[in-house]
């Protein structure tokens, strides 16, 4: 299997959070679990924390807190996702 | 800006009687801060209406953090437009609530020019509240906050600020250094803290003695205990001199022990320590004959946890006993590993004890990788889902 790079764990996580946008919430463990059953054993959770790391960092994405915490897209204040 | 006169009848009620009010306090800061205003004038409408005029959630925090702000709004705006957005920060208390007037004096500082003035010391779960944020003042405080030593704590679903008693700082029944493991522990999990991973909060808390100050076994996922392991120190000579002082040994030490492994012959106390649980009543009675025994540590106890909707859950014993030393490796290997099972397969809001209690005990600790010990079993007979090997293997030779 081929090496995946933490970039490429993070493009995956943001498309599908932006796929996902308005319909469903994701929190941390959904996008990791998604990321493992995508890429396989080329992928653990730790890189999966680093993914996640790179998108809030980056600011590609936001906690939010819905009940629960939540990463989104960023969007407007006191949206209610 | 022209200002009428704020009318506040009900609340006035709280200022009467010789106690502090926080209406008194609040109305102090009230004149020199229009949002502390808008909060007496929207409290005051909450007391006629019988309603909260608070609303919560919506998205608001700090630039890479996923907990630590709580998004809350005025619902009625217009009226009250000073606390139209009004959030919260909690802000990582040092251990044991330690400061110094110079620390307190900054802080303060920080909040009277960014915020309502209003604060909470301290919030059930530990932290610094600091009260009435606008949304455009989160940044710039946090800033100022950071820059002062300061950082935020949790909220969300993640490791929340843990905390500990004072510990023996100020407290001889201390079995391990609380304030040193409360903190380690913050260090050690910055990352678990401030990025919200788990399927709900995760609590640890620090208790010196089984008085347990903190109420870790209440409200904390993961409760440290200090207890010990020996006997309990007798210093016979003290006894007597309670006796003698008038505490009726028989009466308040000895029936009330309850294992009743506490004898009094008129001179001396005997104890059979290996009945003893450690519920520190005896000590406690006669804090100047008695102390905890000299072989000390902690008993780690999960899954508690303090109801808004569902039951309360006292956490349970998972292992007896540990010797209390940084770098803390069994804490955190148990706490790793509990993250990774409960992370994996816990329910959106599901808190580690309800999760034992959906998966059962049993297949938990073999998931987690612990051996089931008696000192896991809360009351006798109230146990069917601990299953130990040799009873499934002799089950199974029986097909
Ligand atoms: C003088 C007569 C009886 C005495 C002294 C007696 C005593 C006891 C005791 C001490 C227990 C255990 C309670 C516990 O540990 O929580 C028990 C449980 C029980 N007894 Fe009796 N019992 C008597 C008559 C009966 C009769 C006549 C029946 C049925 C026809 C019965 C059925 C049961 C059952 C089913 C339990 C188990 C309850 C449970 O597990 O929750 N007992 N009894
Ligand atoms: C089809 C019939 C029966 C069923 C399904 C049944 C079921 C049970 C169950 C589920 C328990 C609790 C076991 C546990 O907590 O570990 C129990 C305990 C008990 N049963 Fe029965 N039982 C039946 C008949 C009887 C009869 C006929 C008697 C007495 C005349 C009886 C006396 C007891 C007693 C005394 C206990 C308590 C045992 C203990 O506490 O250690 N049972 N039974
Ligand atoms: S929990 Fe025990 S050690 Fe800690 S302050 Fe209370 S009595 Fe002292
Ligand atoms: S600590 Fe509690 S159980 Fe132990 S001897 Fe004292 S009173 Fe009894």
């Amino acid at each position: 299997m081929s090496d995946v790079t933490v970039e490429q764990v993070a493009d995956a996580m943001y498309e599908l959070v932006k796929a996902t946008h308005g319909k469903k919430n994701l929190k941390a463990m959904d996008l990791t679990k998604a990321m493992i059953e995508k890429f396989g054993d080329a992928v653990d959770k730790k890189m999966c924390k680093l993914a996640i790391r790179q998108l809030i960092d980056g600011g590609r994405c936001i906690y939010s807190y819905f009940g629960g915490s939540y990463i989104t897209l960023p969007s407007k204040e006191g949206e209610q996702g | 800006m022209e200002k009428k006169e704020l009318k506040t009848p009900l609340l006035d009620e709280l200022e009467k009687g010789p106690w502090p009010s926080f209406v008194r306090e609040i109305k102090k800061s009230a004149e020199k801060n229009p949002m502390a205003r808008d909060t007496l004038g929207q409290l005051e409408r909450s007391y006629e209406d019988r309603i909260s005029h608070w609303k919560h959630g919506g998205l608001v925090g700090v630039m890479g953090y996923g907990g630590g702000v709580i998004g809350r709004y005025s619902d009625l705006p217009e009226e009250f437009p000073e606390v139209a957005a009004f959030h919260t920060y909690r802000v990582n208390q040092p251990s044991g609530w330690f400061y110094t007037s110079e620390a307190l004096r900054t802080i303060c500082d920080i909040w009277e020019k960014h915020g309502s003035g209003l604060t909470n010391m301290h919030g059930s779960t530990g932290d610094i509240i600091l009260l009435g944020s606008k949304t455009e003042a989160l940044e710039p405080c946090f800033a100022d906050l950071t820059e002062a030593g300061w950082d935020l704590g949790g909220s969300g679903s993640d490791v929340r600020t843990p905390s500990c008693c004072v510990g023996p700082a100020r407290c001889e029944w201390a079995c391990y250094d609380t304030l040193e493991a409360c903190y380690d522990i913050t260090q050690s999990y910055q990352d678990e803290l401030h990025r919200p991973m788990f399927p709900y909060k995760y609590k640890f808390k620090f208790a010196g003695c089984p008085n347990d100050c903190v109420a870790a076994i209440a409200r904390s996922d993961m409760s440290i205990i200090g207890t010990w392991k020996d006997a309990i120190q007798i210093d016979q000579e003290k006894v007597r001199e309670y006796a003698s002082d008038g505490v009726d040994i028989e009466a308040e030490v000895v029936d009330l022990c309850p294992t009743g492994c506490i004898a009094w012959d008129g001179q001396k106390i005997t104890i059979d320590n290996s009945e003893c649980v450690k519920c520190m009543h005896c000590i406690n009675v006669m804090p100047k004959a008695l102390a905890p025994g000299k072989e000390r540590g902690a008993t780690i106890l999960i899954g508690a946890k303090a109801p808004i909707v569902g039951g309360a859950l006292l956490s349970s014993v998972f292992v007896p006993f540990i010797e209390m030393k940084p770098p803390f490796e069994e804490i955190k290997e148990l706490a790793e590993a509990i993250w990774d099972v409960w992370g994996e397969y816990g329910k959106n809001r599901e808190r580690v004890g309800e999760f034992i209690q959906r998966v059962g005990l049993g297949n938990f600790l073999e998931e987690i990788g612990l051996e089931p010990v008696p000192e896991m079993i809360a009351h006798p007979r109230t146990n069917p889902y601990i299953f130990f090997d040799e009873e499934l293997e002799e089950d199974e030779d029986e097909e």
